[in-house]
């Protein structure tokens, strides 16, 4: 798909005398991401001695760079160069099926999330589970992917105190957004469930599981499963995959 | 058995840093590394390292450490009392900034930093510890790397690397550490959310002076002094976070992102501290008033380009010329011993 006629232009903001910020805009929604995204890609390519590093985030993008190896002026002038073709119906994406236990010890505060709204638990493992979620961005800690489109119904204000230790795993709501946590942590945010799946495995081949852009559905499964899975994974029996999917497959 | 490094006692919180961990930050990896990348990069010079080989970071308080196994070069940077028993000696002082030789058996105690929060222990071969994401640095919070993600305990064995080339002993003199450091008030740039703040209040923010809270470690400062207030709310969409990032909370007291930060975040952020003063401001210790005052990018990457350059002047008589910009390097996997 091209982009919708009109889109603004972004804004440049100084992180620093070695990163500079693109900002297209201020709200979290998914064509702005792709946009984020897309011009990610197009920088990483460029990767090297001058630009040094692009991090994605829900609306901007940060690009590191050296300064003496590459001016302000030039590193914005070949941003504006990688925007001038910008086209969002390329980028591929790869779609995770996230096995999730919810309630119980896995998600201790399913049930009193779901009394906040009125619901029953069930209720909420559905609304939960039913969209594909996107990957917005990666960050705050190790692996730790930032899930967007949560359910209105769902927004819940964050705990008003933290919990010191989180598990990693914890499929977790705070705000209106939705979240998998990657490694045991302090965390504010309401635990629905867990994962038996590591998203951060440093000694694994690919220690990162997901990535900014990819998509992902959550599926319920019991204690018993939860368990099994667990084991395989700690034994190196099972490795989470990504389903395959035609790239092409605008929503 | 090799040479290696034997903690008898650890200091108050001592890790192992390389360069750092570049590239991951899109996944929310942190690079971590020195916090005082000047003092650790010169202690790895002058044993004849490169300057990104992983060495020992001492915070506030260093230590002691037995040389087990073999002779070994070591150097101490920061402004610290150093001393040393050798087999069949007596106790004598040994000046930091400068190349020793110590015979096995040796212990080196490092003890309370004098001034400034952080000194360096780097050996000739530099200490071998597997390497996480392509890097030694201790990310503690994550559990990363370093000797199993965590501090240095009394017990550790670290092994040493074999050294490739005799080194003379060397010093780093006075003049050229002042001239790396700078003094006065810490550079910054404003922005990237800036426009979050009237100029009265950004005003107030230079004008200013902070004290270094106690609750201030390798994630970041927090700073305790007039509260600097948003126009319209502290919170934004969460973006980017650099080292150097000053975040103003809703409180108003301003929160310095550093070398283990959270790499995204959501509090504005009024100004980023420059690159040359990033290592002076790894030195504030609590209680310490920080002040800043906002430049122009072009004298901020005047200020960066003068340090590289004094760096690697010294590098270079080292016979390590500094492959740089070294971080960029890292990031295509250049290894860290020979």
């Amino acid at each position: 798909m091209s982009l919708p006629p009109k889109q603004p232009t972004p804004r440049f903001l100084l992180a620093g005398d070695r990163a500079l910020t693109v900002e297209f805009g201020q709200t979290i929604d998914a064509l702005t991401n792709r946009r984020v995204q897309q011009l990610a890609a197009r920088l990483n390519a460029q990767r090297g001695d001058a630009i040094v590093g692009v991090v994605p985030t829900y609306r901007s993008l940060t690009v590191s760079y050296e300064p003496l190896r590459i001016s302000l002026d030039a590193l914005r002038a070949k941003i504006v160069a990688c925007l001038a073709g910008e086209q969002l119906g390329s980028v591929p994406s790869r779609r995770w099926l996230v096995p999730v236990c919810y309630g119980g010890e896995c998600g201790e505060d399913l049930e009193t999330l779901a009394a906040t709204h009125d619901m029953t638990p069930g209720e909420v493992i559905a609304l939960h589970s039913a969209p594909v979620y996107r990957v917005y961005m990666v960050g705050f800690l190790p692996g730790f992917a930032y899930l967007g489109d949560l359910d209105q119904r769902l927004h819940t204000p964050r705990r008003a105190v933290p919990r010191p230790l989180t598990p990693a795993g914890s499929i977790n709501v705070g705000g209106q957004q939705t979240a998998i946590a990657s490694v045991a942590g302090p965390s504010g945010w309401h635990l629905l469930g867990r994962t038996p799946w590591r998203s951060f495995d440093p000694q694994r081949v690919n220690p990162f599981l997901f990535a900014a852009g990819d998509e992902v559905v959550f599926t319920p499964i019991g204690e018993k499963d939860y368990a099994q899975m667990a084991a395989a994974i700690d034994r190196g029996d099972d490795l989470p995959r990504p389903v395959s999917r035609e790239p092409e497959d605008e929503r | 058995m090799s040479v290696r490094i034997k903690v008898h006692s650890p200091g108050l919180f001592t890790t192992l840093q390389d360069g750092g961990r570049f590239g991951y930050e899109h996944q929310g990896v942190p690079p971590s590394g020195p916090m005082d990348s000047i003092a650790h990069r010169i202690a790895n010079l002058l044993v004849g390292n490169p300057a990104n080989a992983a060495a020992l970071e001492m915070t506030a308080l260093g230590g002691s450490f037995a040389v087990v196994g073999g002779d070994c070069n070591v150097c101490v940077s920061g402004r610290v009392q150093l001393l040393v028993d050798s087999p069949g000696e007596v106790q004598r002082e040994l000046e930091t900034w400068r190349t020793h030789r110590l015979a096995a058996g040796s212990v080196l105690s490092v003890g309370y930093l004098e001034h400034g929060m952080r000194a360096y222990l780097a050996v000739a071969g530099a200490f071998v510890v597997p390497l996480v994401l392509g890097s030694a640095s201790t990310l503690t919070r994550a559990r990363l790397g370093g000797i199993e993600g965590r501090c240095l305990a009394a017990g550790d064995e670290i092994p040493i690397g074999a050294a490739t080339a005799a080194v003379d002993s060397r010093t780093f003199p006075r003049e050229l550490i002042d001239a790396c450091y700078g003094t006065g008030a810490i550079g910054v740039l404003l922005g990237p959310q800036d426009d979050y703040f009237s100029a009265g209040q950004i005003d107030a923010f230079l004008g200013a002076g902070f004290k270094v809270s106690a609750q201030s470690d390798r994630m970041g400062y927090r700073l305790q002094g007039p509260a600097i207030a948003h126009r319209h709310g502290a919170d934004i969409v969460s973006d980017a976070i650099v080292a150097g990032s000053i975040q103003i909370p809703g409180s108003g007291q301003p929160i310095i992102a550093l070398h283990d930060r959270q790499t995204t975040g959501g509090y504005a952020k009024i100004a980023t501290v420059i690159a040359a003063d990033l290592p002076r401001l790894g030195q504030y210790q609590p209680g310490q008033i920080v002040r800043f005052t906002a430049l122009s990018i072009d004298d901020a990457v005047e200020r960066w380009r003068a340090l590289v350059a004094r760096l690697g002047a010294f590098a270079a008589q080292c016979g390590r010329p500094i492959p740089f910009p070294e971080e960029n390097n890292m990031n295509r996997g250049v290894t860290y011993r020979d």
